[in-house]
Formats: C-alpha cells, structure tokens, sequence
C-alpha cells in the first residue's frame, strides 16, 4: 500500500494549467519516471496565434518528447500530449483526440473544461486530474466532472501558485481529493508509476 | 447540470437523417453533445422537447442547424498559411493556367472567402478566378453573402492580416456601418454562395484549389474517408487541397492519390486520378 492509497487502474493523467503554471509543468515533465505508464494529457492556456514553440519549449527538459496530437490521433501509452493552439481539444470514447474550433469556453480556445470534462466521461473512475495555477476559472467544471465520475482531483497548493484562482475555483466547484505543490505532485506521479512495475 | 446521453444523440441524428436528409450521424461525438446541449440551454428545451419540437415543427430545423454547426472563424486564420498561398500555391497554379476555379468547401460566415479575395486582389488577379463557397446551413450562406461582421471582430483579422503581410491597410477593404464591418462589394465580384451538403451532396465540379479547413475534424474517420473521395473527384489532377493546419488524411484510403505540399500547413496536391 503506498502512500496515496495508489493501485495500478488508472489509465490517464490530465493536467490543466494557466498563467504561472508552465515552471511546474516543466518540472513535472523533466522529473517524470522513464516508461511512465500512462499518457498524459495537457490541456495549457496559450497563446491563440502562436502555433510553435510551446510544444518545443516544454519539450527542453521533458524526459519524453511532448506533441501536438492531430485531430483523431489515437492516445497511447506513455505519451505526452499538449492542446494545440486555437483548437479545444476533446478526447473520444475510441480512446483518440478530437479537435474543434467551436466558441472560446472562459476566454479561452483551447480551453481546459472541454478536455477534463471529455477526459472524465471517457476514463470515468481511472482518470487523474491536475490542476495548476491559472488566473481564471477555466478547469473548474472539469475538475467537478472528474470528481463526479469517479476520478482522483489534484489541485497544485495555492499558496505555492503564481496566480491561484484556478485551484481556488475548482476547491470551491468540487471535491478535491489532493492538494500538492509542485514537488509532491512529482512524488506522486514517482508513487503511481511504481505500481504498474 | 444538462446531460445528454449517446442513445439520446443517436436518436436525434436519426431523426434529422429521416426526416430532413441532413446526416449527422457520423459527426464526432464529443463536440455533437456539445452543440446538442448547448441547444437545449439555448432554447430551454429538454431532450424529449427537442425531439418533439424536430418532429412536429418542420421551421425549426434551420434554427437548429445554425446553431448545431459551428461557425466560429476568423480572417487570415494561420496567416503563415496564407503567406505560403499567396507565395507558393497559387503561383504555381498560375504557372498552367491563367484562369482558375476554387472551393470553399464549409465557408461558414465567408471570413476565409473574404481572406482569399483580398490576397487575390492584392495579387492582381482577382479578376481571373471563379470561387464558389457552399455550406449545408443556408442561414450563415445569408450572412456570408452580407460580408458584414461585428466591428470587434476586426481587431484580430487585422492582426491576422498584418501577418500575413498584406500589402494594404486592412481598414481599406471595409466601411463602419452600424457597428458592423461592411466589406467591399467589388471584393466578391466572382464569387457565388451555394447551399451544399458535403456529407449527402453530389460532385458538382472540378477545381484547381480546394480549401476545407477545420470542417472535416467534425466528422469521424469514416466519413472524414468518404468526404476526401469527393474532395479527390472535385479536383483537377494537380489540383491542391487544403486542410486544418492540426488535421490529417494519412489514415484515409485516397491518402495516396495526394502528396503533400506543405505539412506544416496541410497543403495537398492530387496526384492520381
């Protein structure tokens, strides 16, 4: 029994993330186990009309190479998966991504409701969700959405956040099961690889 | 929280194929459930009172399918696209003929017809092209047709626009009129708005360019297939096809009859009958 309570059911990770969130994400892609189990599925407020760099950027120090999924790509194991710039990104019960470029949702396109909230109607109970600092209420939903159908809720601590309105709205929205820094979401993630070893 | 389910979309789609002919069947699920809710938000209507109002009032369905498909574009979107057509496509192109025809297949509210006339008239050939732009909901044909557009809209076409590194000052090709955008007639001089289905609809003709970006990514693989065997019939052998700069036709049977042109903005050309 580890120290969460893990088991090896979880079949994705989701992370959400705004202003102030791109150092953790870093440092949470650079310290990632190598053979990380799951796939994991990022959905970061970004800039609309920039379409590279982000991908580039994140990928730096990342220990497994981040992209941009085309629409309908199948998900795999062990990828890490970014929502491109000026699409939502949807994930399909095919267990594949679909992208749309329908209205902004919270001033935002790609925006992180839109992929939680796929994300939990199609992995149901074996889904993480990570949210981490942000400026605007995007994720909330999402985060309720996961926790509705089962899924584990991770918000990163406020206090350690850049700007902490995101994991502020989604500890008002639902239940969060985790409130970590940075640091122990690494640990974490260290804690759930090792049970699928 | 308004949820609907799959059978419930599956039972909706049905109904609009059988009694409207308009398919829907095979759209991607996640963003169908989306407009589908987001319709029953906006009429206050529960899924059994759509079904009932889609059965017994034949008027609605117009209503319904402005705001099921999605109409959300923007002028010069991915301006490095249009700088690569107006360098690259459409001069070789012209390298065959000095006159030619383009599509725009799901014009929606004509923001990309309006981007392809100004590049053409920038590039003095305005006159030389025919463009027919079709779309499945005659309501946004209307509004295309207007070429007027929310005045807030223009701040990011220009933006858009000035990357693209256009040759004028955007402001030229519009006049304000009641806090709308009013573009230029003279812009759409040979252009023709028609009502066309890609999903049930025939070949109609035979084009040098083809632009259907960001349509297809609402449809699943199956008929993503069966839209690029029109898209393949309707063009000239060398003809183009563009796509949405995330989207992809490596998994399509026709994939082969096309090379890529440009990967990074999802230009194809035919090049098998």
């Amino acid at each position: 029994m580890s120290k969460y309570n893990l088991n090896n059911s979880y079949k994705a990770v989701v992370i959400g993330g705004s202003a102030g969130s791109f150092q953790g994400v870093v440092k949470i892609l650079s310290q990632l186990p190598k053979g990380f189990p799951l796939p994991i599925i990022m959905c970061l407020h970004r800039l609309k009309h920039v379409r590279n760099g982000f991908v580039e950027a994140l990928s730096i120090k990342s220990v497994v190479q981040v992209t941009e999924p085309h629409d309908k790509e199948n998900i795999k194991k062990g990828s890490v998966y970014l929502a491109p710039a000026n699409y939502h990104m949807s994930v399909e019960l095919g267990l594949y991504f679909a992208l749309s470029t329908e209205e902004m949702i919270n001033n935002s396109r790609p925006a992180i409701d839109i992929t939680l909230g796929t994300s939990a109607f199609v992995y149901k109970e074996k889904l993480i969700g990570i949210l981490l600092s942000g400026a605007n209420k995007d994720g909330a939903l999402g985060m309720k959405h996961i926790h509705d159908r089962g899924g584990l809720t991770i918000v990163q601590e406020p206090s350690e956040c850049m700007i902490d309105t995101m994991p502020r709205a989604a500890l008002a929205a639902t239940k969060i099961d985790h409130i970590m820094k940075v640091d122990q979401i690494v640990e974490f993630l260290k804690e759930l690889d090792k049970q699928y070893r | 929280m308004l949820d609907i389910d799959i059978a419930d979309l599956k039972r909706i789609s049905e109904l609009i194929y059988q009694k409207y002919n308009y398919d829907f069947r095979n759209y991607a699920m996640s963003s169908f459930k989306r407009r589908v809710l987001r319709i029953m938000e906006l009429k206050k209507l529960s899924v059994d009172a759509l079904l009932k109002k889609l059965t017994e009032q034949p008027s609605f369905i117009n209503e319904f399918l402005d705001e099921l498909t999605v109409n959300v574009t923007e002028m010069f979107r991915d301006p490095s696209f249009w700088r690569i057509m107006r360098e690259e496509i459409i001069p070789a192109i012209m390298l065959n003929h000095k006159q030619f025809k383009i599509w725009h297949a799901g014009c929606s509210s004509g923001e990309e017809v309006v981007s392809m006339c100004i590049m053409l008239k920038e590039m003095g050939i305005l006159h030389d092209v025919t463009l027919i732009a079709t779309d499945l909901d005659v309501n946004i044909l209307e509004r295309a047709k207007l070429a007027s557009y929310p005045i807030k809209n223009m701040e990011l076409n220009e933006k858009n626009y000035i990357r693209f590194q256009g040759t004028r000052s955007f402001k030229d090709y519009y006049r304000e009129e009641n806090g709308n955008a009013v573009f230029n007639k003279d812009l759409f001089m040979n252009v023709s708005f028609r009502r066309h289905d890609l999903v049930t609809g025939d070949i109609f003709n035979k084009f040098d360019l083809v632009l259907c970006r960001n349509v297809m990514i609402y449809f699943n693989q199956a008929l993503q297939n069966e839209v690029l065997k029109k898209f393949h019939e309707s063009l000239f052998k060398y003809g183009y096809l563009a796509i949405g700069s995330k989207e992809s036709l490596i998994w399509c049977d026709y994939a082969n009859r096309f090379i890529v042109v440009n990967n990074e903005e999802k230009i194809y050309k035919k090049i098998k009958d």
